[in-house]
């Protein structure tokens, strides 16, 4: 084991992975994290908690982590490049591990051009890929980026994100060969609503052997409205949301359109658990947490093992 | 070239109030050729100035003067004999030529007529975009020739990012995606393993003052 992250466990047993998400509030408000968290416990196997997404500020992702271990979740704690230099990360990180954080998941982050914060000056010093492979120097070699030695390293459970829906496709799995070489032990992907892309995205990844090396968990979102389908599909870049998905949640019965989200939620992982180089799925269910033992459940992905 | 973009009217007028004799001192080389600080932008600004000052009934001595490059020792001695008249001198070079003419004019307020914007290149009249940010560690032979730190709003070196849109960039639709852009050259030249290696993390030497000094040169003796 390279971690003492459950997931890595439950992974390397050979179970299928079913991890969750968390955002944290803007505002020092504990309590909502702890709101948050209660639907997701025994639930998930681990729940990443993102760091300032969309470039808004929020409770910085650690301290939320933190929280959310208290609440008897594993959290997998999500940290962006736009916010902090290599000192600042390489802090975290240490600061994250020494108290209890086994998971982390590098990002480039959403431009700050999105944000609340739109003028600040995106730090940007390393990339995501850069980011893996000094986590993965950190723990492996223990040693810092800048070559000195660390006093007891930080042995993470390394995550990476993967987009196989963003142009140029035929790049995405060199892309993804990239950060496993970098270092990455898991991956988890953009929201998938293209099934006939991600197929053969994977098929790739299975092809070249990268599955051997890595885990993969598919990105999975129930949607809730047609609002929401048509958003995603337009205005959030790197999504690729077929007119299929959204001319079936129009079909909905009324007031049935949310459940209809949640059942192509469900054929989604049911197909994932039995999609060659798929180790598992990474439901986020956006601002709709208590939603995820209704999700998990009908998914059939309970109760999640214990090792 | 060095591309700069005059201030808003407002704020030079404001810079230059207490003023009553002000030097405007036009840059004939980059800025010029960007429309922005040469003579003929020399003149219209003051101009400009000489009517706004009188109309405030608050006139001012202007004197405009445009020297070949205001970066450059051997043409800022031009200014020597001059600014002894003056109790300001509004530059419009870019931030290298108004540093060096204070430099030079200690005991006189330099002040800034122009925002200095990027180093770039000239796509037609008037239009200029960035190309390039002076990091001092240039990819361009790994990157088919497109930078990406300049040109990608992360500054990724392993990039794209998730967030390619179409082959734009995720910060706007008007905006390629730098790393789009590499990949499909690279991909026509037969090169992309240029990109299939992992880049580290970059040496950043711009982050304090550079000092440049060629072989077989050397800086003179401190006095």
């Amino acid at each position: 084991m390279k971690s003492e992250s459950n997931l890595e466990k439950i992974l390397e047993a050979g179970h299928f992975a079913f991890t969750g998400e968390l955002g944290p509030p803007r505002g020092a408000n504990a309590e909502h994290v702890r709101e948050k968290a209660k639907p997701l416990i025994g639930n998930v196997d681990m729940v990443n908690i993102t760091d300032n997404q969309t470039a808004m500020v929020r409770m910085a992702s650690w301290a939320a982590a933190l929280i959310a271990i208290e609440e008897g979740l594993e959290p997998n704690y999500q940290m962006v490049c736009r916010d902090r230099n290599r000192l600042a990360m390489q802090a975290d990180i240490l600061g994250a591990y020494a108290l209890g954080i086994k998971n982390m998941l590098c990002l480039s982050g959403d431009h700050q051009k999105f944000g609340d914060h739109p003028t600040a000056k995106g730090v940007f010093d390393i990339d995501s890929m850069q980011l893996v492979n000094m986590v993965k120097t950190m723990r492996d070699e223990g040693k810092f980026l800048g070559g000195a030695n660390i006093d007891v390293p930080p042995k993470l459970f390394i995550g990476a994100a993967a987009n196989p829906f963003a142009e140029p496709f035929e790049w995405r799995v060199h892309r993804l060969a990239k950060k496993v070489a970098a270092g990455a032990d898991f991956i988890q992907t953009q929201c998938v609503f293209n099934m006939k892309k991600m197929r053969e995205w994977i098929k790739r990844a299975v092809d070249m052997g990268l599955t051997e090396k890595t885990y993969i968990l598919a990105g999975v979102t129930p949607m809730k409205s047609v609002g929401m389908a048509k958003y995603m599909a337009s205005k959030v870049p790197g999504m690729d949301v077929p007119d299929e998905i959204i001319k079936r949640l129009q079909g909905a019965e009324k007031g049935k359109v949310a459940d209809l989200g949640i059942e192509i939620a469900c054929e989604q992982i049911q197909e994932f658990k039995e999609m060659k180089g798929v180790a598992g799925v990474h439901l986020m269910a956006i601002e709709w947490e208590h939603k995820v033992p209704e999700i998990a459940e009908r998914a059939k992905v309970l109760p999640r093992p214990v090792v | 070239m060095i591309v700069a973009e005059r201030k808003p009217f407002e704020e030079i007028k404001e810079l230059v109030k207490e003023y009553k004799k002000v030097l405007v001192a036009g840059c004939g080389t980059c800025v010029a050729v960007c429309l922005t600080g040469g003579e003929k932008e020399v003149d219209i600004l003051k101009t400009e100035l000489d009517m706004a000052r009188r109309m405030e009934d608050n006139p001012v001595e202007l004197r405009g003067h445009t020297i070949e490059r205001q970066c450059d020792r051997e043409y800022l001695e031009a200014f020597d004999s001059m600014v002894g008249d003056f109790d300001a001198i509004l530059s419009m070079a870019c931030g290298a030529g108004i540093q060096f003419l204070a430099e030079r004019f200690p005991q006189i307020p330099v002040l800034p007529a122009v925002n200095t914007t990027f180093i770039g290149v000239n796509q037609g009249i008037g239009w200029y975009e960035e190309r390039c940010r002076s990091c001092s560690n240039c990819v361009l032979g790994d990157t088919g020739g497109i930078c990406p730190v300049t040109m990608c709003a992360k500054g990724l070196y392993n990039g794209p990012c998730g967030g390619t849109n179409k082959g734009n960039c995720e910060i706007s639709n008007d905006q390629p995606c730098a790393w789009f852009m590499i990949y499909e050259r690279l991909e026509k030249q037969g090169r992309l393993d240029c990109i299939t290696r992992f880049t580290p993390a970059q040496n950043w030497e711009n982050q304090v003052p550079r000092t440049l000094i060629q072989p077989g040169y050397k800086k003179p003796e401190k006095q």
